[in-house]
């Protein structure tokens, strides 16, 4: 699979921010996921879960709840605002107090007609939500603690709020709380410390249920305002809770990491007398479950240990497939981390600074699998922090190692540096053009001449650069189509394509002598994790969320015929399992016929000059290749060489001189630095 | 009514107590008073109460397999065995009232090891024996231990659906067993009300399933306490709780519906194999692995403790009679030393050896008693515990034991840490009564002869080490008068004088290892016998250092009469064992019985009988003095009876009918007992007391006691009835209506002895009465006087005594 010399990058140390709310939108799929740093993320639960949005938080903007009102997000914080997002240019749209201190839950009825949320100063405040923005209607009746969760009834008249000790029912009409019920406090020591209802689900038939601080998941009436039945879930807190849509199951987030399920199953067989019970439990988080969402098919559950888990319901699923595995995704599926191809330097994108670093070098050649001596250590060149609240949406470094840009929401800065040997120093540019003023996607063409800037409206500016600073050169603009943000841009080695992507799966090339769209490539259902134009063929190299492979001439307008090939053989199924998108594809310019991928499990080389595997044919290989001889070899290898020595990858990236750079966060680094979990008590320890 | 009794002979051996009671769970009467359990081939009855074995349903000639109520009679039990029956009985008198043969696998109550559950339709009929036909296959593939199958709700309906077994489930999870995960199944019970399984675990982990009948949408919760498998679990008739146990003999209650909440029952002693409840919930039982059933009230308070004969995996001391209490002594629960009546077939305590706390936990390495022996007059007690027997660092400890007669229990005197180099082979105490001494014998090539130090220190100390060509020595054995002792080094026996310790004189006769060593008794203690592992039986006149006689007999145990000049050696040719009982002076066996039973014998005893036999019988002579017991590799402790023992056990069981007949009620206790007391005291000591007699229990006062109060007449008009009674009728017999009713036909099958016992007791008492009148007691009145007598409460006598 060829020779390559790595660096093993492990001074990258990215902390994903940990979850705080979670909302599900049934009609689009999609999963709305708000971070402690403010940032907003939509997942896309039918397509593998992929990522497709993002959009940055700022410092101090802690969001506490998230809501869908038909096709559009909300959310609210502690900072007392609501905020609407923009989805289509992935930024926020207003922000509007709401004049009742720090909001702690927010929650939109079934009908898409109101919000309500919980307020500080213990109002419920409910909001008209009208075309363009929401408008503020009336506060219900004012209580004396703070509303820590909501919940509409689903017709819409009723809302059931969760407060210290205790939970009120308020009719929505005339606003005033119809009842009262009062959880209880813990026994011992916990019995000075009140109770708090840390959310509070409202069903159809008018069953209420709570979870609380004191670990009880409790069901109420609401005609008599009395406990039905109440189930002990754990010792500590019980964070979250959700219901599936036809309210046959209910999931509860706790604070130990686990998330219990309970069913609503007949206690006689053919009977109708159905119970809630308790049923199965799954642990997969470390630490507390601060929001759970129960898609169709699986749950979803996020917390302080910063990793989206979902676990399929068996019992749900019709097939068992890869797409319906347990997944746990720990990393965003776009790049942070940038190389200067010919100059040696790394660009680490953290959410509120850069920081650049010039590779180490080694001594001489080893055997292969050996680690070679470090002649010079890595060094960190530049810490660059953000003007600004806003954080960092998308950086870029020039191959040439010159250009530094980076974009937030309301800004983009371009910084020239000047590295004489140990003296490192930048430049801002000062006068950009007026297009320049924020990007969704930014990129470098391989001369480093120009920097594309994917804009609104899925535009991409030109701007090209030389020594005495920047020029707008012009806008491409795809033909038709939808206006998505790009997520994704590549640029030709010869400066002649420039691909770009967008959310709605489009992929567009534009002729760069011409400056005119060229061809769209044939929309595919799944979205585009990584794509890259082939140096010597032009062709474009496309990896798909769902684990497909395309490869499109630029200059036929068609795809190849080996990409053909592999849509008519389809691929290996150990391939399709792989729950990671690939997140990069390279080139080898050794080889024209190798390409480069990688995941966060693997780093695979595609020989595209051998045939391709069957689903008998053992996939993993390389072990046993290793074993045969020569003529042996040829027969049994085909054109997927996969390595797995490196793990928790988030980058790899070749360089200029035929080494690679692979770009490593182990989550056991990560764990290390969380915050400890609670003590639990560990049989025979 | 009509008796059966049926006794299982087999050349007149029987199969004596001590047998496993914790095969299959007891069960419990509706009204709680019983406990039935299947014990070897009968089925036993205890009282929950007083704990005390009551009587044995006997009739099934092989082990019974399971026992069930009968569901249309409270008062009936079904049973089931190897032999292919099933039967029913009237458990309260120990009737068997129908019995249905031919019957290959039997699964209404339970399956018969290794078979596919079925079942049996027992058809309605009069007859006394059915044949049943009617069969059908349940389910094949379900292992044979009963906690694995279990009846949901309205089986009684007939829906075949709620049979639920491990197959619906079991293909589910076979894809978590891949992961490694223990996830088999180990028990299973069904919730009577509502449609929920349990499922116990090798992880620990019971499950509770529900919506089961759907394919996919069955779900289900997991709770985990156990740390090993769980063996058994069981719901309470309400369905209130689960009760659950395992290996840590804890038993667990869980709170059904309530997720974690559970109460905890520690301690229990062996690992809980069964739960049982009855049927109102009040009581549980708990079988053990170390042959106990405990009886736990529904407040998780344990009442009742019935323990049978430990045997637990093996019997690794041999058997032993201790002969100050003449209880079989041998190894039971880890760590001591079980000491168990055979006569009254109940266990008497147990003596902690180890001295350590037992976890309950497998694939542990803790100490175990592996040798017991006892000196000639009881008062002393040596051990051997050892540890790491499977590890090559073995541990291991000697002990020994005084009698004290204050405690009346044994005492530790002396640990002797490192005996010997290697493990103790065998070790013996020598016979005479004036001085003790232990000798050892131990894989390092060593015997080791052990004394007790002088008179200010009583500890044991070594007082002779010998060994011989340092080859390993096999056997030892004292002479009767302990003036020689026998040390088998591989194929020498070896004679030393234990005064002088040299070495007398060398026997040997090749081929083969001596395995067994024994010297005769009485008048042919000049004999030595010894075998070897060639199959040879060999005697030695030790007056002549002369091979007197030798056979050809593979012989695994060789067991001297200590009572008698006679031995018994069984051998174990073809598949089954042989029984040969011999004098050391005449090759010819006394008594010869083949086919005694088809499994190894290695451990054997005899045990003095507390008043010789007179048989005259020339077969079962040797049985006058002591009785044999032996115990089979299947853990059977089995025996010899002669023809006079049926009888009485005979006599005895019917006796026990009739006595269990009286309805017990804490008034009858007081009064009956009190009445039995008088009549002691009249009778025995003071034959001419000036004392009014006691009406006993006349028919007034169990009137009074037994009529329900909301129906009793007003106080002015019993007490009337009640001085009456106590005065002494001259006019005779007044035979009362109400007496003549009660009078029930098992009386009438007294034995005549007793009778006439009865009678002569009567008229002593009637010559010390003060009044001249001479008295004729009602025959209703003779009988109820029998009838208190024999229930015997001797506590009462305290009561009476301190009276002032």
């Amino acid at each position: 699979m060829g020779e390559f010399k790595v660096h093993r990058v492990r001074f990258f140390d990215y902390m994903p921010s940990g979850i705080r709310a979670l909302a599900f939108n049934r009609d689009t799929e999609r999963m709305a996921v708000a971070r402690m740093d403010g940032s907003v993320e939509i997942f896309h639960c039918s397509d593998r879960f992929f990522q497709e949005k993002i959009i940055p938080g700022r410092e101090q903007c802690g969001i506490e709840g998230l809501s869908w009102v038909g096709e559009r997000l909300f959310s609210a914080g502690l900072n007392g605002g609501i905020t609407e997002y923009d989805l289509t240019n992935q930024k926020v749209k207003y922000t509007i107090d709401a004049y009742g201190g720090p909001i702690w839950t927010i929650t939109g009825n079934q009908q898409g007609t109101h919000l309500a949320v919980g307020c500080e100063d213990g109002t419920v405040k409910l909001f008209e939500v009208n075309e363009d923005k929401i408008q503020f209607e009336r506060n219900l009746d004012r209580q004396k603690s703070r509303i820590v969760s909501l919940s509409w009834h689903p017709s819409g008249s009723k809302i059931a709020a969760g407060m210290m000790d205790m939970i009120q029912i308020f009719n929505v009409e005339t606003g005033h709380s119809i009842h009262r019920m009062l959880a209880d406090r813990g026994v011992g020591t916990s019995r000075s410390k009140e109770c708090v209802v840390w959310s509070v689900v409202y069903l159809s038939d008018g069953t209420i249920v709570s979870g609380d601080s004191v670990g009880m998941v409790k069901l109420w009436d609401d005609q008599t305002g009395t406990l039905i039945k109440s189930h002990n879930v754990t010792k500590c807190d019980v964070l979250a809770l959700s219901v599936s849509q036809n309210e046959d199951s209910l999931v509860a987030g706790t604070s130990e990491g686990t998330v219990v399920q309970f069913q609503f199953v007949s206690m006689v067989l053919g009977k109708d007398d159905n119970e809630w019970v308790r049923t199965r439990t799954f642990k997969n988080h470390t630490h507390d479950i601060r929001a759970v969402a129960e898609i169709t098919t699986a749950v979803v559950s996020g917390g302080m240990d910063a990793q989206l888990v979902v676990k399929p319901l068996l019992d749900k699923i019709e097939v068992r497939s890869a797409a319906s595995a347990l997944r746990k995704i720990h990393f965003p599926h776009r790049r942070l981390v940038f190389c200067a191809r010919k100059s040696g330097l790394m660009l680490f994108q953290y959410p509120g600074h850069l920081e650049l670093w010039r590779l180490g070098e080694s001594e001489g050649k080893g055997i292969p699998g050996s680690s070679l001596f470090v002649k010079r250590n890595p060094e960190k060149l530049l810490h660059l922090k953000v003007k600004g609240e806003d954080h960092i949406r998308c950086s870029a470094v020039s191959p040439c190692g010159e250009w530094i840009v980076y974009s937030t929401a309301s800004s983009l800065r371009l910084y020239r540096l000047h590295c004489d040997n140990n003296n490192v120093s930048i430049t801002k540019i000062s006068k950009l053009p007026k297009v320049l003023s924020s990007a969704n996607q930014l990129c470098f063409s391989s001369d480093s001449s120009h920097l594309f800037s994917a804009s609104t409206q899925s535009s991409v500016h030109i701007v090209s650069l030389s020594q005495s600073g920047c020029k707008f050169v012009g806008t491409l603009k795809p033909k038709s189509g939808s206006h998505q943000a790009i997520h994704l841009l590549a640029a030709s080695e010869d400066g002649e394509w420039l691909a770009s992507a967008n959310s709605d799966h489009e992929v567009h090339i534009y002729n760069l002598q011409t400056r005119k769209a060229h061809c769209t490539v044939p929309v595919y259902s799944s979205a585009v994790t990584a794509m890259g134009i082939h140096a010597t063929t032009n062709c474009l190299f496309m990896m798909y969320a769902d684990q497909q492979m395309c490869e499109y001439s630029i200059e036929q307008k068609q795809y190849t015929d080996w990409s053909r090939t592999v849509q008519r053989k389809g691929l290996h199924r150990l391939w399709m399992e792989r729950d990671t998108p690939c997140l990069n594809v390279m080139f080898n310019p050794q080889n024209p016929s190798h390409v480069i991928l990688h995941d966060t499990y693997m780093l695979c080389i595609i020989d595209q000059s051998l045939p391709l595997p069957d689903d008998k044919t053992q996939f993993y290989n390389q072990l046993t290749l290793k074993s045969l001889t020569e003529e042996q070899r040829k027969s049994h290898s085909h054109a997927f060489k996969v390595c797995k020595t490196f793990k928790d990858i988030l980058c790899v990236e070749l360089i200029s001189d035929q080494s690679l750079v692979v770009v490593e966060r182990p989550l056991e680094d990560v764990a290390t630095q969380l915050p400890a979990p609670i003590k639990q008590k560990k049989f025979a320890t | 009514m009509l008796y059966i009794y049926i006794y299982i002979y087999i050349y007149n051996i029987v199969r004596c107590g001590g047998s496993k009671v914790n095969l299959r769970p007891p069960i419990i009467s509706t009204d709680s008073r019983f406990l039935l359990c299947a014990s070897g081939d009968l089925v036993k009855v205890y009282s929950t109460r007083t704990e005390e074995w009551l009587h044995s349903l006997q009739g099934h000639t092989n082990q019974v397999t399971g026992i069930a109520l009968n569901p249309a009679n409270h008062l009936q039990v079904y049973s089931c065995s190897v032999d292919g029956t099933v039967k029913l009985w009237d458990f309260i008198d120990g009737i068997l009232i129908k019995a249905a043969y031919e019957c290959n696998c039997l699964s209404v109550i339970y399956q018969k090891i290794n078979s596919p559950l079925v079942a049996v339709h027992l058809p309605k009929s009069a007859e006394q024996e059915v044949e049943a036909k009617e069969m059908s296959v349940v389910s094949s593939h379900i292992s044979s231990n009963p906690s694995c199958t279990a009846f949901g709700r309205g089986v009684r309906a007939h829906s075949p659906l709620h049979i639920m077994t491990f197959e619906p489930c079991f293909f589910s999870l076979k894809a978590t067993d891949k992961k490694g995960a223990k996830n088999a199944f180990t028990c299973i019970a069904c919730h009577p009300t509502d449609d929920c399984i349990a499922t116990g675990h090798e992880d620990g982990k019971i499950r509770l399933w529900r919506n089961f009948i759907h394919k996919k949408e069955y779900t289900y919760s997991t709770q985990h306490w156990h740390h090993n498998a769980v063996n058994t679990l069981c719901f309470t008739p309400e369905g209130t709780h689960l009760l659950s146990g395992g290996i840590e003999s804890v038993l667990v209650q869980w709170q059904y519906g309530a997720g974690n909440r559970k109460e905890f029952l520690p301690r229990l002693g062996g690992s809980i194999l069964h739960i049982s409840v009855s049927s109102d919930g009040q009581l549980f039982c708990t079988s053990h692995s170390d042959n106990k059933i405990t009886v736990i009230e529904s407040s998780f308070k344990v009442c009742g403790v019935i323990q049978g004969l430990v045997k637990g995996d093996g019997v690794l001391t041999d058997l032993m009679i201790d002969p100050r209490s003449k209880a079989l002594v041998l190894n039971g629960k880890p760590g001591h030393l079980q000491f168990y009546s055979l006569l009254r077939d109940k266990h008497l305590y147990n003596l902690d050896i180890v001295q350590q706390e037992y976890i309950y936990e497998a694939g542990l390495d803790q100490f175990e008693v592996v040798k017991a022996a006892f000196d000639i007059k009881g008062s002393w007690l040596a051990t051997v515990e050892e540890r790491g027997q499977k590890s090559s660092d073995l541990e291991f400890f000697l002990k020994l034991w005084a009698f004290d007669e204050r405690t009346q229990s044994f005492v530790l005197n002396t640990t002797i840490t490192a005996a010997h180099t290697d493990r103790i082979i065998s070790m013996c105490f020598s016979s005479s009564k004036e001085t003790t001494m232990l000798v050892t014998i131990a894989e390092d090539g060593q015997f080791k002869a052990w004394c007790q130090g002088a008179d200010d220190q009583n500890f044991w100390s070594c007082d002779f080490v010998g060994s011989y060509h340092n080859l390993k020595p096999t056997n030892c054995s004292f002479s009767a008068d302990s003036s020689l002792l026998a040390v088998s080094f591989q194929e020498v026996i070896t004679i030393w004088s234990p005064e002088t310790w040299e070495m007398l004189t060398t026997l040997c006769q090749p081929p083969g290892v001596i395995r067994d060593l024994c010297f005769g008794r009485l008048s042919c203690s000049k004999y030595l016998l010894g075998t070897t592992t060639r199959n040879l039986l060999c005697c030695w006149n030790l007056l002549t250092c002369a091979l007197e006689w030798s056979s050809s007999v593979e012989v695994s145990k060789l067991q001297p009469d200590p009572l008698s000049e006679n031995v018994a050696a069984f051998s174990y040719q073809s598949k089954h064992t042989d029984v040969f009982v011999f004098k050391p002076s005449e090759p010819r066996p006394l008594f010869t019985n083949k086919n005694v039973c088809s499994e190894k014998v290695h451990r054997a005893v005899f045990v003095p009988r507390e008043e010789p036999l007179n048989n005259c019988d020339e077969s079962s002579q040797w049985l006058n003095r002591s009785q044999l017991y032996f115990l089979t590799q299947n853990m059977d402790l089995l025996t010899f009876s002669t023809a006079t023992e049926e009888d009485r056990i005979l006599s005895s069981s019917k006796q026990l009918v009739i006595d269990d007949s009286v309805a017990v009620t804490p008034f009858y206790l007081l009064l009956g007992k009190h009445g039995q007391q008088q009549q002691k005291l009249n009778t025995q000591s003071h034959p001419a007391a000036d004392k009014p007699q006691q009406p006993q229990g006349s028919v007034t006062i169990k009137e009074l006691l037994h009529t329900p109060a909301h129906v009793l007449p007003a106080a002015s008009v019993l007490c009337s009835m009640f001085v009456n009674s106590l005065l002494i009728s001259n006019t005779g017999v007044q035979q009362d209506p109400l007496r003549e009713e009660m009078d029930s036909e098992k009386e009438e099958e007294d034995s005549e002895e007793e009778m006439e016992a009865c009678d002569s007791q009567q008229e002593l008492r009637v010559q010390g009465s003060v009044d001249e009148v001479t008295l004729k007691l009602s025959k209703a009145q003779e009988r109820e006087l029998k009838r208190v007598r024999k229930t015997d409460f001797s506590w009462m006598a305290g009561l009476i005594d301190s009276k002032p």
